[in-house]
């Protein structure tokens, strides 16, 4: 047991590291960039150089890594600061999907500008009336010659506003039950009739959207699959979410430590009081157990097997407790711990911040419930739940709106 | 990146597995529960004969020489089987203290017995509640003799030596002294687990002889702790993951309401968080098993997150199995009254949950000087 890598890893990460030392962009390269332009930027550099996606296929823009290549690509990039997250979706949960489902000439056309950085992607699942309960969506598509028309709304969708393209699960079959009527596509988002409507989030921020679709009109070229699989295609889209969403929140055990070294209770330092440290201490070994868990699955990568189950417990773990140690720093201020004002807040409220984004990070991406489904159908074998619209028409299934 | 045990490793733990489902089925704790005997002996002697008492053993000294991962994997698997049998005192604590601060003659005295289960041996540090400390030692060394009350020994009624830390006025304040318990006054105490036995022991002017340097006796015994804390940790891990699959097979086939109650959300929320600390917890002890075997200079970080994770997980696993387990779990009848005995005791007899936090934190501070 050990923590080493083998020679072919090390030199690949010593291959990474020193391209990413050459290369990593500077503080004044990025300065004056806004989030998008800047992401933009670090993209197409690592495409160029071939470092772009490294898992994809080279015909696709990527360099054919393997997966445990990509684990070593990420941890040697994270240590740089570098801007990312806007191509999240569109490489991490899209690209997987048109690489399995859309034909040949959909993918040379359309994965390389995602690998680059050029086109940025959103995903269109979820609706006012399907969120946990994803296959009973309502937005509509007929057929109309070769085209579909699209009428009906999408919410949650992570950066719609600036996405060129993005993949869609609609109904197109209300008689039969709610899993076969399923249809997946991928649209121009700039295609007429898509309306976006930014939402504004309880933390303040919008990085969430509406979307409408008024007779919003798609090639049937860019459906995939049959019509009627949509949702076997959303398996693979989802499949891969767990991979692309994170935890985090920029509170870490290691900012609440500092800051109960500088804080005082009972005239002295917080760290040195026992309830203190009995909370720091569950919140240590629960960031140190998902690590050594991430090494797990990464050793059986690393050993060419695919990792268990264990990692699926990251996002679950990671979202609350980013919640309870942000509400746990605000007690140790006291009196000042509501105070957001960056002049006066410690760490420019940093810890305010995360606690308002918090609850989002306990929903997106499949909230704590439907995790703990997850983990308790498909690792310890228990029971579905019981479904009442199970072998019924969707349009005879019985909603809250009836 | 080998995070992981070898195929070997992995195959000693199918066999250990095996071994305990034969030999220690849950009859046979139920019998040590309910009856007088303080351990399994026939089990003892099995596990003795297997070679898991000599697993770490030097070969010079008639063990087998292998690594403590070798002995994390029989730990996790005698947690799992909820063993009756003195293999922690005895292994964890008393052979490792002879291999830390032994001299050579005491080595070749006890190695060889502690490796075919002849001998049994313990460690005594606790004589009341509360945390015990140098300062608050009332056992005291003076001249190679021991004066006071060592309470709750484990195995102390079975063991055929202890290392008692006893007060004295040297260096840190500790010393380690062998005792031999032949001619000490001991007394079989009463646990919240009777399947492990305790004993107080009753120290009058004893002969004993010093185990290391009086003045590092408390160093010794924070070292031994930190090592004992990952063996323990992966009894815990293992104890839990029984805990789990006992409440899921129950679940799976108990029926309410017309279907089996390991349908309800309520059940699977339940055993899918108990599922999340015990991989939590496993993780943790990888960590430890690692620090431990190459005796890094992380090992008391690494053992206090194992332990304090381990804790958290087997307590959690044994009380949530009773509760889906119903009123059926709450009669003696059932075993899960087993978990939930053995998850406090051994959360409770190298140190508590909070005392291992109050360590974990230390090591942090330890490994980052706080910025004046």
């Amino acid at each position: 047991m050990d923590f080493n890598d083998t020679p072919e890893e090390a030199a690949f990460r010593e291959e990474a590291r020193a391209w990413l030392e050459a290369n990593a962009p500077s503080r004044e390269e990025l300065s004056g960039l806004d989030e998008i332009a800047a992401s933009k930027l670090w993209q197409k550099r690592k495409y160029d150089a071939g470092w772009a996606c490294i898992r994809w296929p080279e015909e696709y823009g990527g360099r054919g890594a393997t997966a445990i290549q990509q684990v070593i690509w990420n941890q040697e990039e994270s240590k740089f600061s570098v801007p990312g997250g806007v191509f999240g979706i569109g490489q991490g949960m899209a690209a997987p999907t048109m690489m399995a489902w859309a034909r040949e000439e959909h993918k040379r056309k359309h994965l390389p500008p995602l690998a680059s950085g050029e086109h940025i992607w959103c995903q269109l699942f979820s609706e006012p009336a399907g969120g946990s309960d994803l296959a009973a969506l309502r937005t509509r598509a007929e057929k109309d010659g070769d085209e579909w028309v699209i009428n009906g709304q999408k919410i949650w969708t992570s950066g719609a506003h600036y996405s060129d393209y993005g993949i869609l699960v609609v109904r197109t079959d209300p008689t039969v039950p709610k899993h076969k009527g399923l249809s997946y596509f991928f649209l121009d988002m700039k295609s007429p009739g898509v309306d976006i409507r930014p939402i504004k989030q309880i933390s303040g921020g919008a990085n969430f959207n509406e979307v409408y679709f008024n007779d919003v009109r798609i090639p049937d070229d860019q459906r995939l699959g049959e019509v009627g699989q949509g949702w076997q295609v959303a398996i693979t889209t989802l499949m891969n979410e767990r991979f692309a969403i994170g935890g985090g929140g920029g509170v870490g055990f290691k900012q609440v430590f500092d800051l109960a070294r500088r804080l005082e209770v009972d005239g002295e330092p917080a760290i040195r009081d026992r309830n203190v440290r009995s909370k720091l201490a569950t919140w240590y070994a629960q960031e140190a157990g998902l690590r050594f868990t991430g090494y797990r699955s990464m050793s059986a990568l690393s050993r060419g097997d695919i990792p268990g189950p264990e990692n699926s417990i990251g996002k679950l773990v990671g979202a609350s407790k980013t919640q309870d140690m942000t509400s746990f720093a605000m007690d140790l201020m006291e009196l000042s711990g509501a105070v957001t004002d960056p002049e006066y807040a410690e760490r420019h409220g940093l810890f305010q911040n995360a606690y308002m984004g918090s609850p989002g990070g306990r929903i997106a991406g499949g909230s704590d419930e439907i995790m703990l489904n997850i983990l308790a159908e498909r690792v310890l074998g228990m029971p579905q739940d019981v479904r009442l619209d199970k072998g019924i028409p969707f349009n005879e299934v019985p909603t809250g709106a009836n | 990146m080998n995070f992981e045990f070898s195929d070997e490793q992995n195959l000693l733990r199918d066999q250990a597995q095996a071994f305990l489902r034969d030999n220690c089925p849950p009859s046979a704790v139920r019998t040590i529960l309910d009856g007088d005997a303080p351990y399994d002996a026939d089990l003892w002697q099995k596990v003795a004969e297997m070679g898991w008492t000599a697993t770490v053993i030097p070969e010079r000294f008639g063990g087998l020489g292998l690594s403590y991962l070798e002995l994390c994997v029989i730990a996790e698997e005698l947690g799992r089987a909820v063993a009756p049998i003195p293999f922690s005192s005895s292994v964890y604590l008393a052979t490792e203290a002879l291999l830390a601060a032994g001299s050579d003659a005491q080595k070749e005295r006890w190695l060889p017995k502690l490796a075919t289960g002849e001998a049994i041996g313990t460690f005594a540090l606790g004589e009341r509640a509360g945390q015990p400390r140098p300062d608050t030692l009332a056992t005291r060394a003076a001249n190679g003799r021991l004066t006071g009350s060592k309470m709750p020994v484990a195995d102390g009624d079975v063991a055929d030596f202890a290392v008692v830390v006893a007060a004295c006025d040297d260096g840190d304040g500790a010393a380690l002294h062998l005792v031999e318990t032949g001619g000490v006054e001991r007394n079989a105490l009463a646990t919240l687990d009777p399947t492990r036995s305790h004993a107080r022991l009753e120290l009058a002017d004893t002969e004993a002889e010093p185990l290391g340097a009086a003045g590092e006796g408390w160093q010794h015994t924070q070292r031994l702790l930190d090592r004992a804390a990952v063996l323990f940790a992966w009894e815990q891990v293992g104890g839990a993951q029984a805990a789990l699959e006992m409440a899921r097979e129950y679940a799976m086939g108990r029926y309410a309401f017309g279907r089996p109650i390991a349908g309800y959300q309520a059940i699977k929320h339940k055993l899918a968080n108990v599922y999340v600390k015990n991989t939590l917890a496993r993780s943790n002890c990888y960590y430890g098993a690692w620090a431990l075997s190459t005796d890094a200079a992380e090992l008391p970080l690494a053992a206090a997150t194992a332990r304090v994770s381990a804790c958290q997980a087997y307590y959690f696993a044994s009380k949530e199995n009773i509760q889906t387990h119903g009123g059926m779990g709450f009669t003696w009848e059932f075993d899960c009254q087993f978990h939930y005995r053995r998850a406090k005791l051994l959360s409770v007899n190298i140190g508590s949950e909070a005392t291992w936090q109050d360590r974990l934190i230390a090591a942090v501070e330890a490994a980052e000087p706080a910025v004046a």
